[in-house]
């Protein structure tokens, strides 16, 4: 299995995460890898709504979103998280990578975006990117784990 | 059946096996359907709805939903036909999103409903007349099934095109 170095908060905490998708599976995968990136996992949610109320509940500092869910859709739960809260960091997490997904998800506030099936060396990038806060790197392009395919 | 409906997800299916389970895999068999479909395992069927129209479904032996879950979960899954039914979804739901990924970068604009998981023959019937293509992957955990019923919608899309030059 391959190794990476632990991410941690700039006060050397470990980071927490909050994983948003309706399929349980998927969210045991991205859980998988945040442990392998020293993560802690903050909490779990199965559709927007509830990602909201444990968005404001876990105050995590990283939010793993899911964009096709039931009753409410992840594209819609990062608006409502990020006018609430303009600080939080949003990593959509899709299988659907159109353009038109990703820029509405980055209209609404998400930091990034990454295509399922996830790589650990992927997501692992865009973590680091996002946990960086580097306001010169906002103009860094949005990786996608198929992207070799087109 | 028109190839350019067909190969976005045939590209998909291997890609997303292949990046899944970090393998190679190999599409072993390829052919066209009239009959009723028949499920062999555990079944995800995803409706489309849009420019094109028609259904997808993902079909694997519960014994090679578990093998892939226990690969991508990194061993020690405990085996239950839930953890089946939930691994066949979620790869279903990524070889569709990769391929509306690829179709919708090609100008196609259609929604993709929930997968609706099927583990007795009831729901999969097709329509007579429509015509499947049937794919079968092999990969490290065992083989994959994947048929494929599409048809393209040319009024739908000319509608749409009209109404975004009158806009």
């Amino acid at each position: 299995m391959q190794q990476f170095a632990p991410l941690f908060r700039k006060d050397n905490q470990s980071v927490r995460y909050l994983v948003v998708d309706d399929s349980v599976f998927a969210r045991k995968n991205l859980i998988k890898m945040i442990e392998m990136f020293g993560g802690e996992v903050a909490g779990e949610a199965g559709d927007g709504l509830t990602a909201i109320a444990e968005f404001n509940r876990t105050k995590p500092d990283i939010v793993l979103m899911d964009i096709t869910m039931p009753q409410m859709e992840g594209i819609e739960a990062v608006e409502r998280i990020v006018r609430q809260h303009g600080d939080a960091r949003i990593v959509m997490v899709s299988s659907v990578g159109y353009q038109e997904n990703i820029l509405a998800a980055l209209q609404k506030g998400a930091k990034h975006f990454v295509q399922k099936p996830v790589k650990a060396e992927v997501l692992y990038e865009i973590l680091r990117y996002v946990l960086s806060d580097d306001p010169n790197a906002t103009g860094a392009p949005v990786a996608l784990a198929g992207e070799h395919r087109a | 059946m028109r190839m350019e409906l067909i190969q976005p997800f045939i590209n998909a299916a291997d890609a997303v096996f292949a990046e899944s389970l970090q393998a190679p895999t190999k599409i072993v068999d390829l052919s066209m359907d009239e009959e009723i479909y028949r499920r062999k395992g555990v079944a995800a069927l995803i409706l489309i709805k849009g420019d094109i129209e028609g259904r997808v479904i993902l079909d694997l032996a519960p014994e090679v939903a578990l093998k892939i879950a226990g690969h991508l979960a990194g061993g020690g899954v405990q085996e239950s036909e839930q953890l089946a039914r939930e691994t066949v979804c979620e790869l279903a739901n990524m070889v569709i999103g990769n391929s509306v990924t690829l179709l919708n970068d090609q100008g196609f604009r259609f929604k993709v409903f929930p997968p609706e998981i099927h583990v007795n023959d009831q729901g999969l019937a097709g329509s007579a007349d429509t015509e499947a293509m049937v794919m079968c992957i092999e990969t490290p955990c065992g083989e994959v099934y994947l048929n494929i019923a599409m048809h393209y919608l040319h009024r739908r899309r000319r509608e749409r095109d009209s109404a975004a030059v009158l806009d």
